[in-house]
């Protein structure tokens, strides 16, 4: 996947736990806490996400680069490089 | 309040004054088509879209009732002591929904645990529909379930008087919630043990005192009341319902699932002492009877026993109409007759085509509503599994 590929995918899976909140506004460069209604559950849903749709494996050490969009795709580029959109 | 056939108290009433089901087709995960009592309330009008999808069904309905309920009290919620109120919700069970979703889900994944959700013990603990509540509309002070299978409606109802009466909280959110449609081990239990509902039609398939019933509709569904100390409800002129007058609980003690009549009369004489009334100043008995051969006769056999010679006292059965509610079984039916202190019309038990002549009971009322003038007394029967069995009497208000 590439990187654009990989921020539509965190972003259908954000928009199936922030259903409340308005995605087509969100920065990439602000943190999600900042700009959504998201707390460690959600955080927590995001990971889980990845691991089902993805197999995607991230230790809890590195929870803190899910903090925005753009660390997000940053993070998971090298992670799902290899997995077709 | 949120039935099958009515989400609010005008309509479901209405609903049952004009014989209209709400029993559905329904299919679920491995046990296929049934029928089903379903609710389609608006879920999104109390909570955001996030804590439905977080929380669990049984949460959505009792946040629903509560919020309804606390609006139609006309309670000033903005200026009410939150630590002061209590949350006390019958629950049939609660969990089994949540366990086979997520059951079901680890099946696509080899079973492997990585893929278990951190939702589970938050959905899933005992206390969820009553702490959801709380924490949706704020309440600080005690909030749990009262697991009293599906004499549970009726228990939530006792639990919350006995708590004013103790000056545990001012004003208690009490009732019973069910979301036991949403588990498929609702059905294929009952239809392992020759209990659930499988003929004819959707709308005719909960027939309690029937001759031809084969069985148990489940339904969904919740009902909440608010419940004061009369001294408080009278302070805020408040628009009362009803009085609880005399409840009880018991136990069989005999059987697992088999209900014991000895015990049931026992409990209606127990409700009536603590009311101080005689059963002919009963006058409507709102029965348990579920559409089971057996359960259906045995509580008939109690309730001849404690009424034998009455000639005022009418009964009637709401399942017929919605099915079983389970949890909140007890508190819907009890609501649905409530307004007949008001009209004094005993609603009917429907598709009753042939009288079972064991549940032949003088009084009975069957698929036509029924005239029965000023309506001072009404005694609610909710009866469960290991062989609990709950009474509620209720008296209209009046000043």
């Amino acid at each position: 996947m590439t990187p654009g590929e990989i921020r539509t995918a965190v972003l259908d899976i954000l928009e199936g736990i922030a259903q409340d909140d308005d995605l087509g506004q969100l920065d990439d460069s602000v943190a999600f806490r900042e700009q959504l209604e998201l707390d460690s559950m959600d955080f927590l849903d995001i990971v889980m996400e990845l691991r089902k749709r993805y197999r995607v494996q991230i230790p809890e050490e590195d929870y803190p680069k899910l903090e925005s969009m753009g660390s997000t795709v940053e993070y998971l580029t090298p992670l799902m490089a290899d997995i077709s959109a | 309040m949120t039935a099958p056939n009515g989400n609010d108290l005008a309509t479901y009433r209405q609903s049952l004054l004009d014989g209209r089901s709400g029993v559905s087709d329904y299919e679920i995960r491995y046990v296929g088509k049934t029928y089903a009592g379903i609710c389609d309330f608006d879920a999104k009008k109390h909570q955001s879209k996030k804590d439905v999808r977080r929380g669990t069904r049984a949460g959505s309905v009792g946040i629903y009732c509560a919020n309804e309920a606390i609006l139609n009290s006309g309670v000033d919620w903005e200026n009410t002591d939150r630590s002061r109120i209590g949350v006390y919700i019958g629950v049939t069970e609660h969990g089994n929904v949540e366990t086979e979703n997520e059951v079901y889900e680890l099946s696509q994944f080899n079973y492997d645990t990585k893929f278990w959700s951190h939702h589970h013990n938050p959905r899933t603990v005992a206390n969820n529909p009553a702490g959801e509540i709380a924490l949706n509309m704020k309440i600080t002070g005690p909030h749990y379930t009262i697991g009293a299978a599906c004499a549970a409606g009726n228990a939530g109802l006792i639990q919350g008087a006995q708590m004013l009466q103790l000056g545990e909280c001012d004003l208690a959110i009490t009732g019973g919630v069910s979301e036991s449609i949403h588990t498929f081990g609702i059905f294929a239990s009952f239809a392992s043990q020759g209990a659930l509902a499988s003929q004819g039609e959707a709308e005719k398939a909960s027939r309690p005192f029937d001759i031809n019933r084969d069985g148990i509709v489940v339904a969904e569904g919740g009902c909440v009341f608010v419940l004061e100390r009369l001294s408080d409800a009278k302070k805020r002129d408040a628009a009362i319902l009803g009085e609880l007058v005399g409840y009880a609980i018991n136990t069989d003690a005999t059987d697992f699932v088999l209900p014991n009549p000895e015990r049931q009369a026992q409990c209606v004489s127990l409700a009536l002492k603590k009311a101080g009334l005689a059963p002919e100043q009963i006058d409507i008995v709102s029965t348990h009877a579920t559409g089971t051969d057996l359960g259906d006769a045995q509580e008939c056999k109690a309730l001849r026993e404690v009424f034998a010679g009455t000639t005022t006292t009418h009964f009637n059965n709401t399942k017929s109409y919605i099915g079983h509610a389970m949890g909140a079984a007890g508190a819907l039916e009890l609501a649905g007759n409530l307004k007949a202190f008001q009209d004094g019309v005993c609603h009917p038990t429907i598709n009753v085509d042939e009288l079972d002549p064991e549940c032949a009971l003088p009084g009975l009322v069957i698929n036509e509503p029924k005239e029965i003038g000023k309506t001072d007394y009404i005694l609610n029967n909710s009866f469960g599994m290991l062989g609990i069995n709950s009474v509620a009497v209720i008296k209209r208000f009046t000043g």
